[in-house]
């Protein structure tokens, strides 16, 4: 099989959103760097799929030159070659589905082609679609299971109350959602094997966006001030109290 | 015509929302629902064919983004997701799972977008309803259920009370206290991503930002330290109670109640002055 995956750089943000001056991105000076979390997940099942059936799992991304950083990360992980669509800037959802859609009429044929449901950034909920638009595939997305046999791919597809399962044949496009499995850690000869693995970088040119960014705001009204209970063990007859009161012991 | 809302039914929750903001737009306003098994883009079809050159607006839901994202992609439009408000071209919406926000403006003749969760009151009142009927063809469709076995345990997405654990907990042996607090409140057990991430609980108990969304009457946060990661999932609860080693915790930001000190000596003397009372 050959499958290719597209991932997002995107800071690991921790406690406070911090922004830059200018309120176009966050403040990342103090920060590090992955790639979404539902990505991680697509990553890790394409390489299974490869190990179980044979193949080749190429990892995309569309980002600054430091997200090369992320490429060798999912090579570490067992991905075989990267392609890097470079640009400093912000792109659309629009935007990024049609440079990834020429990218991958440049490498066709894949089998399966994977995105995360939505990115942990931006979260446009749209990439993965336009890109199957683009080429023409079927698309399904949010997987949380996927089986694949016979030319074929079982997703399932969390919902209230269950799963619900489609049925499509290959090439596809997917989307999954984290919990899809659990990601390994890469060993330290696989980051080392990741670094000779062949990484392809072509600068590409940003449109003009036609959802297009102003500026970041942070909420506000989320610092509260808590009430405190108390300290240690001592606390817990307040504790008590506080629920009989909320109505939920 | 000049606004469709596209309704996942008309009786949900999310979809009312949808239809709040489709008004804040001004101009006519009509509500679609669809027939048949879900097939988002068949269902996307029917929706662009209804609605002409109308504006098309969706619930902030799983199946209304899919289902939006799929009529941006058939029209070859812009697609705001997860919107909180409209000022004409330019709108705000969520980013990070709603711990940050983005202003911004749609270049396009028509405007597509969906509804953030709970960022719009509900309309209850009934609006003129279309319902469609999608080709489906070979279109992608649900083809089968699955209900896994849930043991008879309360939800995490219904429960009234969730007791959740991050890295302060320790090891996944170290949930045991948590269960058993929860066992007495009919709570839900939650978790942070760390956890899930160390393999100590299946990702089905992670609340946060890429795991379940919560809003329980009582969310009790034990050592977690409050990354947004978990915020994005929690902030719907009605209380929050932190029990957190840190007092510098981000968590405590974000409480209604603060409990300093061990959890392993907090939770345990929590449940058994429950158990006292009984």
């Amino acid at each position: 099989m050959r499958i290719l995956v597209c991932v997002k750089r995107v800071p690991i943000t921790g406690g406070r959103m911090v922004l830059t001056a200018d309120e176009q991105a966050i403040e990342t000076k103090h920060l590090g760097f992955t790639i979404s979390p539902h990505e991680e997940c697509g990553v890790e099942e394409a390489v299974r799929l490869v190990e179980a059936k044979g193949g080749e799992v190429v990892v995309l991304t569309l980002g600054p030159e430091e997200a090369a950083e992320q490429l060798r990360d999912c090579m570490a992980i067992g991905a075989d070659r990267g392609i890097h669509l470079v640009s400093a800037e912000e792109w659309d959802g629009q935007a990024t589905a049609a440079a990834i859609a020429e990218a991958i009429r440049a490498d066709e044929p894949f089998d399966l082609i994977v995105f995360g449901n939505e990115s942990a950034d931006a979260g446009g909920y749209q990439v993965g679609i336009r890109v199957a638009y683009a080429v023409g595939l079927p698309v399904v997305t949010g997987l949380k299971g996927l089986t694949v046999e016979g030319g074929r791919a079982r997703c399932e597809q969390e919902v209230p109350g269950g799963r619900d399962v489609y049925d499509v044949s290959l090439p596809a496009v997917v989307t999954v959602k984290e919990g899809l499995n659990l990601p390994r850690y890469p060993s330290v000869p696989a980051k080392l094997r990741a670094k000779s693995k062949p990484l392809d970088a072509r600068p590409v040119e940003r449109p003009e966006p036609k959802l297009e960014k102003l500026r970041l705001v942070v909420p506000e009204g989320s610092r509260k001030q808590a009430e405190v209970l108390g300290e240690g063990a001592a606390a817990a007859p307040r504790v008590v109290e506080i629920m009989r009161e909320l109505g939920v012991a | 015509m000049t606004v469709v809302v596209f309704m996942e039914r008309a009786d949900d929750e999310l979809s009312q929302q949808a239809l709040t903001l489709a008004r804040s737009l001004g101009g006519e306003v009509s509500a679609a629902t669809v027939e048949g098994p879900y097939a988002p883009g068949a269902w996307a079809a029917a929706i662009v064919a209804a609605a002409g050159d109308a504006d098309i607006v969706g619930p902030g839901s799983d199946r209304g983004n899919e289902v939006m994202a799929h009529v941006a992609a058939q029209l070859d439009l812009p697609l705001a997701a997860n919107v909180t408000e409209v000022r004409g071209d330019e709108l705000t919406r969520i980013r990070w799972g709603g711990t940050l926000l983005e202003e911004a403006r749609l270049h396009a003749g028509r405007r597509l977008m969906t509804a953030a969760p709970f960022a719009f009151p509900l309309s209850v009142d009934s609006t003129q309803t279309l319902v469609l009927t999608p080709e489906l063809g070979g279109a992608v469709a649900v083809v089968d259920h699955v209900a896994p076995d849930t043991g008879g345990k309360v939800s995490l997405a219904d429960a009234k009370v969730v007791v959740s654990g991050g890295r302060g907990v320790g090891s996944a042996e170290g949930f045991a206290i948590l269960e058993e607090l929860a066992a007495l409140l009919d709570a839900a057990v939650g978790c942070s991503r760390v956890v899930t991430s160390a393999g100590w609980r299946p990702h089905t108990d992670q609340v946060g930002q890429t795991g379940t969304k919560v809003s329980p009457d009582l969310y009790i946060a034990c050592g977690i330290s409050g990354a947004t990661q978990h915020i994005a999932g929690c902030k719907g609860a009605k209380k929050l109670l932190a029990i957190n080693a840190d007092r510098e915790a981000t968590i405590f930001a974000h409480a209604d109640y603060a409990v300093v000190g061990d959890l392993h000596e907090i939770v345990p003397a929590i449940t058994a002055e429950l158990r006292k009372a009984k």
